[in-house]
């Protein structure tokens, strides 16, 4: 089995996202290789750290140019939290003020801090979430209204609403999962999101590898 | 809608729970992780997990703890107690805590909250308060509590709900808040409390201290207005599960997980 690599850009533990991944079947091996991250036949963007530290780091470190290269080839990709914001053009996390730090640019748009329309933020704790793209692949099986684990102060705001696969309310609406071809990304923790996370790691796995797993509805 | 969470701490010394309670289905009640998972099965939301070992070798113990959680369990869990530093900080961060939880060390030194919230985000920062009430309850001015440290043995003159607000100032990302008085009496929580640091902070309060029934757990929440719930012997005892808690609350309106 290929392995699917979880990229290490050195700003936190990745050993839940692996643990999640194992789980769910998966070959995994975590590494800060950009040789290794392009080759790979799938890649886990994971999410530590704040966008523009770790937007810098991508970048100084050839690890942006792997993943472009991987997202080009149509290889799939699992952005998490952070590792989904980065998929936008820009995000203002750690960038001096008024200013942007660079993301990856995969898709338009930018990362900006969560405005709750005067509820707490951080966004911490199990939230639900309602489907935008009935079809998605990420959220196959999954009910509507199910529940994940999120921790965040900064959202996703891409221009265009359809790479939006489901969204989540937290004084205003945003984005909880992107999904475009075989990118995506979700803004809250599959792996600390107990059985529900588990299920959304299955399907990234299921789509990483061409496996199709029975019993399941959509 | 974000949920109302319910928290499970374990008490750990050495590396083992203290006083471990053999469910049926656990292989072993004394290993914290071990128990942490049945929790995760339960339904609980989180885990806290609580140092309170005495020896200075305590912190590697602790970090071992930290990355076998790391490895075992799906949902986010805390780990508190003995931190001095942010390289200790670190090492736990390291190791896999989603959270870090600050009680003494904070109030020693109140920058270690801004140190932490700025090295690993506020969501990472737990200020763990203990409070003790001053004066006699329903007196007037009696509506106040102190501050006590080092396991509640030393009280510090300074005010519980002003502490809160320096502490959310500087960067802690959520309050866990005990009441000392109702601690280990199975009253339930100190209602006033709660609800005066909840209505003073911006950020999240999870109630601890003095659950004995479901309705406490669905007063810490409604009349508390704590965003979190913790208990500790109700579930380790058995007294409760953590899904007969959800059930309750569910029934009584509160916004809960119950797809586990």
């Amino acid at each position: 089995m290929k392995p699917i690599v979880v990229v290490d850009y050195h700003k936190g533990n990745l050993m839940s996202v692996k643990r999640g991944l194992e789980a769910a079947g998966a070959y995994v091996r975590v590494s800060d290789d950009p040789r290794e991250i392009a080759s790979a036949c799938a890649v886990v963007l994971p999410g530590v750290g704040s966008f523009a530290d770790a937007a810098s780091f991508l970048w100084e470190s050839g690890q942006a140019d792997a993943l472009l290269s991987s997202i080009e080839a149509q290889k799939p990709f699992l952005g998490i939290c952070l590792g989904m914001q980065l998929l936008l053009e820009r995000g203002r996390e750690g960038a001096p003020r008024n200013e942007f730090a660079t993301g990856l640019g995969v898709l338009k748009g930018s990362c900006e801090r969560l405005d709750a329309r005067g509820l707490k933020v951080p966004h911490v704790g199990w939230d639900d979430v309602s489907f935008a793209n009935p079809s998605s692949r990420l959220f196959r099986g999954i009910p509507e209204g199910s529940h994940f684990y999120f921790t965040h102060s900064y959202v996703a705001c891409p221009d265009e609403d359809g790479v939006v696969s489901c969204r989540c309310e937290y004084g205003v609406s945003f984005p909880a999962a992107f999904e475009l071809d075989a990118v995506f990304g979700c803004q809250f923790h599959p792996e600390k999101s107990s059985h529900r996370g588990h299920e959304v790691l299955c399907n990234f796995v299921d789509v990483a590898y061409g496996r199709t797993r029975k019993g399941l509805l959509r | 809608m974000l949920t109302k969470r319910v928290i499970p701490c374990l008490d750990v010394k050495e590396g083992r729970v203290v006083k471990g309670v053999n469910f049926e289905g656990l292989r072993d009640a004394g290993d914290p992780v071990e128990l942490a998972r049945f929790y995760d099965e339960q339904g609980a939301d989180e885990v806290v997990f609580l140092d309170i070992t005495a020896t200075s070798d305590r912190r590697k113990t602790t970090v071992d703890l930290a990355s076998r959680a790391a490895e075992r369990i799906s949902i986010p869990y805390t780990v508190g107690g003995g931190f001095r530093d942010v390289a200790g900080m670190r090492a736990m961060i390291a190791a896999g805590a989603d959270k870090l939880s600050l009680n003494s060390a904070a109030v020693a030194d109140p920058s270690l909250l801004s140190a932490a919230a700025a090295a690993f985000g506020s969501q990472a920062v737990v200020c763990a308060i203990d409070a003790k009430r001053v004066g006699v309850p329903g007196a007037p001015g009696a509506d106040r509590w102190e501050v006590y440290t080092a396991g509640g043995r030393k009280a510090t003159g300074i005010d519980a709900v002003r502490w809160a607000e320096e502490a959310a100032a500087r960067g802690a990302g959520e309050i866990l808040l005990t009441s000392m008085d109702r601690d280990g009496t199975k009253d339930g929580f100190d209602i006033a409390l709660t609800r005066a640091v909840s209505r003073a902070v911006p950020i999240p309060v999870i109630a601890s201290g003095g659950v004995g029934t479901l309705e406490h757990f669905a007063e810490g929440i409604i009349e508390g207005e704590a965003d979190a719930v913790l208990a500790a012997s109700v579930f380790h005892f058995g007294t409760f599960t953590v899904r007969e808690v959800k059930e309750y609350l569910d029934a009584q309106g509160v916004a809960v997980r119950m797809d586990f």
